[in-house]
């Protein structure tokens, strides 16, 4: 029998795939899949640690990607959702996949298959709710700029909607807790890391970066939120879990006037 | 990189000076817009193809809720509160002694595409009192929607609200440049409209109607020969009718919605409980309680015969004019036909799966494509989500147990009621108070 293995990759999803590779080809007993930023070898196990192959990564992809369209979709967004312990989870899930003559992606009677379609259902969500809670402020220099701090790391699942939507502006979005952001230049959408020392959110103390015409519409939209209001139908609890209040510095709209 | 680099380029301070008159235009006719209920930005595919601004991809987002719980995603208001007529369940009727406002066409212009820039809507909704006449207020409201498109390559959403007695030409212009077009019932029967609509006449809100609907059809028939025929409406039409206000039954709404979606192509029906505006003997008086839970019962009435199958003399009919406040209408319509059940979760077909209390299509989709591997009992059931607290008393599946046995429906619905912790039971004990 094979030793137990704990495979180290670079915290790409890449990374994560050359590992899935390696882990099938070597036939290997893994028992973790790990970030080498967050490892911790186990105590029994040796560990080996990857380098991130893009052949070797596509040629899982594509794998995948004939066995089951839904699949690979639930595989993107529930590793996305950075959860602990979600490699191997999913190597459990990939494994089950290809052990199987038909699709398993909708087999729901099954625990990991739940899970990880719960969790991709959780990414999703998230994905959805930054769609609409994202709140550019235009800059002095022209460009449509938003602070995000999303519990998953969805700024690759969102490029492609703002882009189409905002095909005639520049714009950037920056998550704040990954710190890094998705840049538009009219042309292409780029990732960038950056280092912001603030946040550029709601507060209520004007930044010099941005113009009085950009504090005058996070006024009207401010007001016009408030007068939308029927006070009959009040109904505080409704109200928090369509927008959880962790969001709440990021809306203009919730700025304390 | 350093994008806050200060090149101190300042863009258009139009807007600075004027700001405060906006501020003040914007409350008042946002205030008075924010009964209308009809808000849904969805339905409607506009392709953002020529590097221009927005686009509609059909599903409507949310952009935010107001503290009443309701979706803010398109910018609601009127072009100006200024009216001739004199309905008494709307707030700007003319008797009505508020502050009176109208946006420049320009300034809706502006606050729309600003706000579409930031990411705070999907789009616009523009309705207006009537002012001088029906034609020149509707020909201002396609103004807008017109410069928007034309002038500002603007391709968010629209919904114009048609208003009563605007010329066909006019309506036709309107359904070239809106997503969406609506004229409101507001009151679902004839005679409550001549009771509290006496300048408006019947035909008023069904010829423009009749008119969109028609425009429609044929510029589907046009598109399938000239494939260059512009979009006319494609969100298609919508309608609102005030709940309560009138002592309309269940039935009464329901079956004039039916009549609704049937002859004029409807998208949407909304319904609004009447929330008192005005002192008038027709009317409930001012504080009387907002009439939530039957607005909340009449939108999965219309949920059920949209999607579930359902038809409209099933649930509501001269034996039960009214719908049930104590449970929802499919669990409701379930309980008076107990012999339409157990239902074979692993045999039973679709549309008889969808009439199983606490089974939503979410659910019913799944059972279908979880039984493909396996049969399933009550521990694949509970984690696939189905609601067992109700749905128990209505199927079989794979297991002996069968929670239903010879009960009868009273009995049932007492043992429901018990376990439940409906959302509404709290607020329905709070109305019942009032009565008692
Ligand atoms: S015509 Fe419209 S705006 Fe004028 S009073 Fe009647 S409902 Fe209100």
């Amino acid at each position: 029998m094979n030793a137990t293995k704990t495979l180290i990759y670079d915290g790409s999803f890449n990374g994560f795939l050359t590992a899935i590779f390696v882990a099938f080809d070597e036939k290997a007993q893994v028992v973790d899949i790990q970030k080498n930023s967050s490892s911790q070898s186990g105590l029994f196990s040796e560990t080996e640690t990857i380098f991130t192959q893009m052949d070797k990564a596509k040629r899982v992809w594509n794998g995948i990607h004939k066995k089951s369209h839904n699949a690979i979709k639930d595989i993107y967004f529930a590793y996305l959702s950075e959860t602990k312990g979600i490699e191997l989870l999913l190597y459990r899930y990939i494994r089950k996949m290809f052990a199987s003559a038909s699709s398993i992606s909708s087999d729901y009677s099954d625990s990991t298959v739940l899970k990880i379609s719960q969790l991709a259902r959780s990414v999703g969500r998230e994905k959805h709710r930054m769609e609409a809670f994202v709140r550019f402020q235009l800059t002095k220099d022209n460009i449509y700029f938003s602070n995000i701090e999303p519990d998953f790391d969805v700024l690759p699942l969102i490029t492609k909607h703002f882009r189409s939507r905002y095909a005639d502006q520049q714009w950037l979005i920056y998550d704040v807790k990954r710190k890094y952001g998705i840049f538009y230049d009219m042309n292409q959408v780029e990732i960038i890391t950056l280092e912001l020392e603030a946040a550029y959110t709601n507060s209520l103390k004007k930044s010099v970066h941005f113009g009085e015409e950009e504090y005058n519409y996070q006024d009207l939209w401010n007001n016009y939120f408030k007068s939308t209001n029927i006070k009959f139908r009040i109904n505080l609890k409704l109200h928090q879990q369509h927008v959880p209040k962790r969001y709440w510095k990021y809306l203009s709209e919730k700025k304390v006037v | 990189m350093d994008f806050f680099h200060n090149f101190g380029i300042n863009t258009n301070t139009v807007m600075t000076s004027s700001f405060d008159r906006i501020k003040e235009k914007l409350n008042i006719l946002a205030d008075a817009a924010k009964y209308d209920v009809s808000c849904s930005s969805s339905g409607s595919v506009r392709k953002n193809n020529s590097k221009g601004l927005g686009d509609s991809s059909g599903m409507g987002i949310c952009h935010s809720y107001t503290e009443d719980g309701r979706c803010v995603s398109l910018l609601k208001i009127l072009l100006t509160n200024h009216c001739i007529f004199d309905c008494a369940y709307c707030v700007t009727r003319k008797s009505n002694d508020v502050q009176r406002a109208a946006f420049k066409i320009q300034e809706v212009v502006d606050l729309t595409i600003n706000f579409y820039r930031r990411n705070y809507i999907e789009g616009l909704f523009l309705s207006s009192g009537i002012f001088k006449s029906p034609d020149y207020t509707m020909e201002r409201l396609v103004a807008v929607a017109k410069k928007l498109r034309l002038e500002e390559n603007f391709n968010g959403y629209i919904h114009l609200k048609s208003i009563p007695g605007a010329s066909d030409e006019l309506m036709r212009e309107a359904g070239l440049y809106a997503d969406r077009l609506s004229v409101n019932i507001e009151v679902p029967t004839i005679s409550g409209l001549k009771l509290l609509a006496p300048d408006k006449k019947h035909e008023d809100f069904t010829k423009p109607m009749l008119k969109v609907k028609n425009e429609i059809i044929q510029y589907k028939l046009e598109k399938k020969i000239i494939k260059s025929t512009p979009k006319y409406a494609p969100a298609g039409q919508s309608t609102q009718m005030i709940v309560g206000a009138t002592g309309e039954s269940d039935k009464d709404i329901m079956y004039s919605a039916t009549h609704y979606y049937k002859n004029y192509n409807m998208k949407r029906v909304y319904y609004s409980g009447y929330v008192p505006v005005a002192e008038d003997s027709r009317l409930p008086a001012i504080g009387t309680q907002v009439p939530m839970l039957r607005e909340n019962r009449l939108y999965q009435t219309d949920w059920l015969l949209r999607f579930y199958g359902f038809g409209v003399q099933e649930l509501l009919n001269n034996d039960h004019p009214n719908l049930d406040m104590d449970v929802d209408p499919k669990l409701g319509w379930a309980l008076r036909n107990m012999e339409y059940f157990p239902v074979d979760i692993n045999k039973a077909d679709k549309n008889v799966l969808a009439r199983v209390p606490g089974l939503g299509m979410k659910s019913v989709h799944k059972i279908i494509s979880a039984r493909r591997y396996r049969k399933l009992n009550w521990e694949h059931l509970k984690k696939i989500g189905v609601a067992l607290n109700r749905a128990k008393y209505f199927i079989v599946c794979d297991s002996n147990t069968w929670e239903h046995k010879d009960r009868e429906g009273t009995k049932i619905k007492g043992l429901i009621l018990q376990n439940s912790v409906g959302k509404f039971r709290k607020e329905y004990s709070n109305q019942l108070q009032l009565f008692s």
